[in-house]
């Protein structure tokens, strides 16, 4: 059993996600994932915004920084910019990142800021009740969509990659063994890093469409999901619906941090 | 040895900064303010400090606070309608006592308003534009020189009370060129936040201590603490037992209430035999001097009290002043924003002098007033 207490707070349980919720599987995920790649407690810090995503720092022994709706990509920038040995990894929602926090998103990626950003995307406002946000597909319902969604919905993933994004994989918390993996690589990787991890939320987006349990939410990732080597020989009709896992996008790019490095000490040999 | 210098007051501004130790700066364009990010994106570099240009004014107040809670001095400059979308995070600075300094050179307004022509009409925003009930330290310079120095002090404010200061300036201060005596370093006091020196397993972030300014510790340095804006207890935890929260609000208003005359700052010019008094602050304190000098001339007894620091605001002082002044004169490029404080200070009506049309308030229309009222 993978030492997770040594991660926990463990005095700010019981935590407040719902039954059948995955925001722990992704967090505990996230935990081996740390431990793999060596990092120490104190060089990591974790920052939020406003969500269910976003409550996963006030359980961990870490730095943690709990920040506005959409902002903690903002607040990352400026942490990480005035600590660059720090390990920031940012916990977020899709509402949070692509609605409200879009602007942050877009402009982090396009920087390639090392950051590591967890994305927790489950197509729903969980935390404020349910409403429609970019992420609930075409025709799903929400409390602020009764008659089902009339608004084509982000591909984060996607969206990502066309911003800039060094590093971008996709998993959803049936794979919590791949997740861990693709998150270990995320954060090992120099640069804007996003795990997109599908998320269910059986109260608030599964109770509405009819989409059974947390169990069978989680069924349903399992028999959608494919890989993304297999999505790259099939057409558009065949992966139509389908999610593809596995690391979408790595490439090398400058990064902001070093470059900016670069720059300070160009500009002091220069004066000196 | 003092330097003479001529430079503009962003530029004052910026160059100040540096000297209070300022090393993180993040920023949004806009006008009267953008010089300021246009110094500075050079000179960080020369003293090893990070100058970013952010996406928006929202971001730039985010960057700002996570580079101060990682320990380096943070500031932002922006006007008017960047003050308005810097609110959110002004409130989060001042829930979770971040410090960190907001210039805000002033233009009209509402919405984009008058971009590149003075005002003062943020002086409320200063005060109430973020919800909820928190403290705000404002502090007004109407001179190159004066911007300098205040720029240096509102760092040591917001350092000393863990509080986001707000350096209002206007475009005139901003904008205009005149001849500036720089300090020596030695001349220079530099207040840096008080750190913690309790171990790390027991550190309390919020921690009730008897001066109500609780010591800091900074991210990566073995102190694994949490920051929320929500209501929190000394732990920095998110709380909603109501003894906690409310000793939350009340210590963090009561500590600049506590210290407010240490905080107040103002200057008084023949105020001893005056019976009309101008209360002034930014660039119309100059319109406000002149006049004063004019109608001296002419025999009326008229003193001058500028402030420096507008909030928090020198109510009882004016109190004071009310027992034997006759009239209270209040030139302002606004409609009456701290005519009202004055008027809720002397319990009087005061006189307001107001332009909202883009230009200063001259000598003579304060003038104007000071005739008819001696009268």
């Amino acid at each position: 059993m993978f030492p997770y207490k040594k991660y926990l707070r463990l005095d700010k349980f019981p935590h407040i996600w719902c039954t059948g919720c995955g925001c722990g599987i992704v967090m505990k995920a996230m935990l081996r994932a740390i431990d793999r790649a060596g990092i120490q407690k104190d060089d990591v810090a974790i920052v939020s915004g406003i969500g269910c995503s976003s409550r996963t720092p006030g359980y961990l022994d870490f730095n943690t920084l709990h920040t506005h709706h959409g902002r903690a990509i903002a607040f990352a920038t400026g942490l990480k910019l005035a600590k660059p040995r720090l390990k920031v990894i940012v916990v977020t929602g899709d509402g949070d990142a692509t609605a409200i926090g879009g602007n942050h998103f877009i402009h982090a990626a396009r920087r390639n800021l090392d950051m590591t950003v967890l994305l927790y995307n489950n197509h729903i406002y969980g935390m404020t009740g349910g409403q429609v946000s970019p992420t609930t597909p075409f025709g799903k319902k929400a409390s602020t969509a009764p008659y089902g969604s009339t608004e084509p919905d982000f591909d984060i993933s996607n969206l990502a990659i066309a911003a800039g994004a060094a590093f971008v994989a996709r998993s959803t918390c049936y794979h919590a063994t791949q997740l861990d993996k693709l998150i270990e690589k995320a954060l090992l990787k120099k640069g804007f890093a996003l795990i997109e991890v599908l998320t269910q939320c059986p109260t608030y987006y599964g109770r509405p469409n009819r989409l059974g349990s947390a169990v069978d939410m989680l069924k349903y990732y399992k028999e959608n999901s494919i890989p993304v080597e297999t999505a790259r020989k099939l057409s558009p009709e065949e992966i139509k619906g389908k999610i593809t896992i596995g690391v979408l996008h790595d490439i090398e790019r400058p990064e902001f941090c070093e470059e900016y490095q670069k720059l300070v000490d160009r500009v002091r040999i220069k004066n000196e | 040895m003092r330097k003479i210098a001529l430079m503009t007051g962003n530029e004052a501004c910026a160059e100040a900064a540096i000297v209070a130790g300022m090393r993180f700066f993040a920023g949004y364009p806009i006008t009267p303010s953008s010089e300021i990010a246009e110094v500075l994106s050079r000179r960080l570099p020369e003293v090893g400090g990070v100058f970013i240009q952010m996406e928006d004014e929202i971001a730039s107040m985010g960057a700002i606070i996570g580079a101060s809670l990682a320990g380096v001095k943070s500031m932002t400059a922006t006007s008017g309608p960047g003050f308005s979308l810097m609110q959110e995070n002004i409130g989060y600075a001042s829930m979770a006592e971040v410090p960190v300094v907001v210039v805000d050179v002033q233009r009209g307004g509402p919405s984009t308003g008058l971009p590149t022509l003075p005002s003062q009409a943020d002086v409320m925003q200063a005060r109430w534009g973020t919800h909820g009930d928190h403290p705000v330290i404002a502090v007004a310079p109407a001179t190159v020189q004066e911007t300098y120095e205040w720029t240096i002090k509102a760092f040591n404010l917001s350092e000393k009370y863990r509080v986001p200061v707000i350096l209002l300036m206007d475009e005139i201060v901003g904008h205009l060129n005149e001849k500036i005596v720089i300090p020596e370093r030695s001349e220079i006091e530099i207040i840096n936040r008080k750190l913690t020196t309790d171990p790390p397993e027991k550190y309390l972030p919020y921690k009730i201590t008897e001066d109500d300014i609780p010591p800091i510790a900074h991210y990566g340095t073995g102190y694994r603490f949490n920051v929320t804006g929500l209501s929190h207890d000394e732990s920095g935890f998110p709380t909603n037992d109501p003894v906690k929260i409310d000793a939350l609000y009340r210590r963090i208003n009561r500590k600049i209430e506590r210290y407010k005359n240490e905080i107040i700052s103002y200057k008084t010019e023949l105020l001893d035999d005056a019976e009309v008094c101008l209360v002034t602050y930014g660039s119309t304190a100059r319109s406000a001097k002149r006049a004063m000098y004019e109608a001296r001339a002419a025999g009326i007894k008229v003193g001058l009290f500028q402030l420096y620091v507008i909030w928090p605001f020198p109510y009882e002082k004016l109190r004071e002043l009310a027992v034997r002044i006759k009239k209270f004169i209040v030139p302002e490029m606004n409609l009456g924003q701290i005519a009202h404080e004055v008027e809720c200070a002397t319990r009087t009506e005061a006189i307001k002098v107001n332009r909202v049309d883009g230009s200063p308030v001259t000598p003579g229309e304060i003038l104007e007033q000071i005739r008819h009222v001696s009268v």
